[in-house]
């Protein structure tokens, strides 16, 4: 079994994210980190090798993204992938989510893995939608927001997160499934696996290389235009209750709330 | 000249910020409170290879070099001083010494041990009295037969008395004027640690006056040559500077951290307290000071991977991040108002921990006499 696992770049957590109003992207200044939701699916990826209840012989790592990306990579073959694929090329900047599916589409195409795992959402764009996008063009079924997973030679069982509890789904491999956090807890790289991380191969690809056509992808390829950029509006400020006679605080609250129609 | 960290050490640098923040932060106060010595948290260190990052691989080391050292210490101290310490004073005090002067057999018999962190190793050079001026050890060892009989105290050691405590290098008289260095196993009759010392920080880690009494140590414990110990321990220490310096450039950017969070959040007149000039100031200020003291530690560390001189970078680095510490965590204090003064904000510990780092390893005044010295003062 070959399992891919999608990675991406993202900003860190600390960072305040920020939309260049000018160009209508994310300003990806400052720290940089693999997008935590990652980690998850590369765990989740070794907890399938190291499971033993299927043989796993490689374990890949894929991004797309600028030179700096190579570090998002760096970190996912510390945590455990065997090798890593990243797709770079300037033909690619701008591209929404669509091209942005498409290319890494592309990339699977030429690996033909048996499972693609990924996050279920990026820390910047946060559009939880590139498991789908993918899925479609590699014509693979897809589960996404998986929070527990079995995997047996030829199928596999997916417990994922609905909005009123939990959904089991069986699902024939090849699959494309994007896991949520609750998935499991990464594990931290060892310093031996940090400094082993450089030996393991990377492949450095172009649009060329995996035979993407330059006007499905980039800015010219994307149909999202970005037009006007305005801040969330600002929260008005709460109401402070004093509480000076508890009673009375009491009686506050439940009027506040009965205004509201929050009380059934 | 390049100011990136490499891939790796990037890579290592945030590895160990993020164990920090997600395994030390949520206990540091705790530990703190309860003075309770991390055993959980130096076993996960162990497992991820940090109990002995600069020692060669096949010594069961990390085979990293002394910048990689220093960026882990910095990201711990940035958290917690007492987790910082105890990986600090095992690596660059207890197991230095085995690594640079043990034999083959003395290597093989601790190295590993020490490097996976099953044991932790201490070094005891202090006594009562001989601090600043370490050579006037008064602890004895007499040899006898095929052993040493050690007999004297050791003051203040590190490391020395945990439930994994496994052994101590310490300095001996064994001769007129000649002072050796000897491992002292834990365990060893006649070797006792005493309580722990009520200190004014580094709650969680383990510090406490050392006895040896009539303990008898095997021949074969002498560390390198017969009357090498002042060489040895000055070498040691010279390198140790390294990674106190990156404790005190950690708790100086912890308390940073804590005080530009904070000022972006408390209110006062209406506005953030951020938004003032005289909260800019400080903050402008440490964050300065500190960028520098960072290059002057990345610099020492260099020096020393690249085997140029790094005594008086080291040194420099030292005196510097100590009086750094001491002063940002006096100001992110500051900025916190009432609140600093409370344990419920880092930066009350951060306080209280950082006043020794203008004291252990060699006291600002002794950094003083040993740049002077390098500048032929
Ligand atoms: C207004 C706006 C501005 C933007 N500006 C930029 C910009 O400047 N630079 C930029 O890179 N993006 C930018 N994007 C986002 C870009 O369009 C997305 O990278 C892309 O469409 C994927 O969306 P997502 O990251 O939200 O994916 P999600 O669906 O939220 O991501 C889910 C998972 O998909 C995988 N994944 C996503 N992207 C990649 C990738 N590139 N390589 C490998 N795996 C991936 C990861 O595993 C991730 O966890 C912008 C988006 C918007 C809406
Ligand atoms: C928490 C903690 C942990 C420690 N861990 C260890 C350890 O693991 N191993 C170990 O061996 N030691 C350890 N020490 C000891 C530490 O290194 C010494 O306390 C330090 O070196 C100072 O020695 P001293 O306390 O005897 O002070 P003294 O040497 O008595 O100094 C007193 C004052 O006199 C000044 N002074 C002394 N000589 C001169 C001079 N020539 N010129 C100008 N000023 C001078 C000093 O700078 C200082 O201000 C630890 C100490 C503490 C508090």
């Amino acid at each position: 079994m070959k399992i891919c696992v999608l990675v991406k770049e993202v900003p860190d957590a600390a960072v305040e994210k920020r939309i260049n109003p000018s160009t209508g992207r994310m300003d990806r200044g400052g720290e940089r980190n693999l997008n935590p939701y990652d980690t998850h699916a590369i765990e989740a990826a070794m907890q399938v090798k190291e499971g033993g209840a299927v043989d796993v012989e490689e374990i890949i790592a894929v991004t797309m993204g600028p030179s700096t990306a190579v570090r998002a990579l760096h970190k996912a073959v510390s945590l455990g992938a065997d090798r890593s694929v990243h797709l770079s090329d300037d033909a690619l900047a701008g591209s929404d989510v669509v091209a942005t599916g498409y290319a890494l589409a592309k990339v699977l195409e030429r690996e033909s893995p048996d499972l693609v795992l990924l996050g279920q959402q990026s820390d910047d764009g946060e559009c939880y939608t590139i498991g789908a996008v993918v899925a479609d063009y590699l014509r693979m079924p897809s589960l996404t927001q998986v929070i527990k997973m079995d995997v047996t030679p030829g199928s596999l069982r997916c417990e994922r997160q609905a909005e009123y509890g939990y959904d089991t789904v069986e699902i024939e491999l090849p699959a494309v499934i994007s896991v949520g956090d609750a998935i499991n807890e990464p594990r931290y790289p060892s310093l031996k696996a940090i400094m082993g991380a450089k030996k393991k191969p990377l492949d450095a690809v172009g649009i060329g290389d995996v035979g993407l056509e330059a006007d499905r992808v980039g800015e010219a390829g994307s149909k999202v235009v970005c037009g006007d950029f305005k801040a969330p509006p600002q929260k008005a400020a709460g109401e402070i209750i004093e509480d000076e006679d508890t009673n009375e605080t009491v009686e506050k609250i439940i009027a506040w709330l009965d205004e509201r129609k929050l009380l059934a | 000249m390049d100011f990136e960290l490499s891939d790796d050490h990037e890579l290592l640098r945030r590895t160990v910020r993020e164990f920090a923040e997600a395994e030390v932060a949520p206990v540091a106060a705790e530990l703190d409170r309860t003075k309770a010595f991390p055993y959980e948290i130096v076993a996960k260190l162990g497992r991820l290879g940090l109990m002995g990052i600069p020692f060669p691989e096949q010594d069961g080391g990390g085979g990293g070099d002394t910048l990689a050292y220093a960026l882990a210490v910095e990201q711990l101290a940035r958290v917690d001083s007492s987790v910082a310490i105890t990986l600090c004073a095992h690596t660059s005090l207890g197991t230095q010494p085995i690594h640079l002067f043990g034999n083959e057999q003395q290597r093989r018999e601790w190295m590993p041990r020490l490097c996976s962190g099953e044991i932790l190793g201490a070094f005891g050079l202090t006594e009562p009295e001989a601090g600043s001026d370490a050579a006037n050890t008064k602890t004895r060892a007499r040899a006898d037969g095929d052993a040493w009989v050690v007999d004297g105290a050791k003051q203040f050691i590190t490391n020395a008395g945990t439930d994994i405590s496994g052994v101590v290098t310490i300095t001996a008289l064994t001769g007129e004027g000649e002072i050796s260095n000897l491992l002292v196993a834990n365990g060893t009759p006649g070797y006792a640690q005493g309580e722990p010392y009520r200190k004014m920080g580094w709650n969680a880690s383990d510090t406490r006056p050392l006895t040896f009494d009539g303990c008898r140590v095997p021949a074969a414990n002498l560390l390198g040559p017969r009357g090498d110990g002042l060489r040895q321990f000055l070498h040691v220490l010279a390198i140790g500077r390294i990674g106190v310096a990156a404790m005190g450039l950690g708790l100086a950017q912890g308390a940073f951290d804590e005080a530009l969070a904070y000022a972006k959040q408390r209110r006062a007149f209406g506005r953030e307290i951020a938004s003032f000039q005289a909260i800019q100031i400080k903050l402008a200020d440490m964050a300065t000071e500190i960028e520098a003291a960072r290059l002057l530690v990345y610099r020492a560390a260099l020096l020393k991977d690249g085997g140029r001189d790094f005594a008086l970078a080291a040194a420099q680095a030292k005196l510097k991040t100590g009086r750094l510490a001491v002063r940002c965590a006096e100001e992110a204090v500051q900025v916190h108002g009432g609140y600093g003064y409370i344990e419920e904000y880092p930066v009350c510990r951060m306080y209280r921990d950082a006043k020794i780092l203008t004291i252990g390893e060699g006291t600002d005044e002794i950094q003083q006499i040993v740049i002077a010295r390098a500048l032929s003062a």
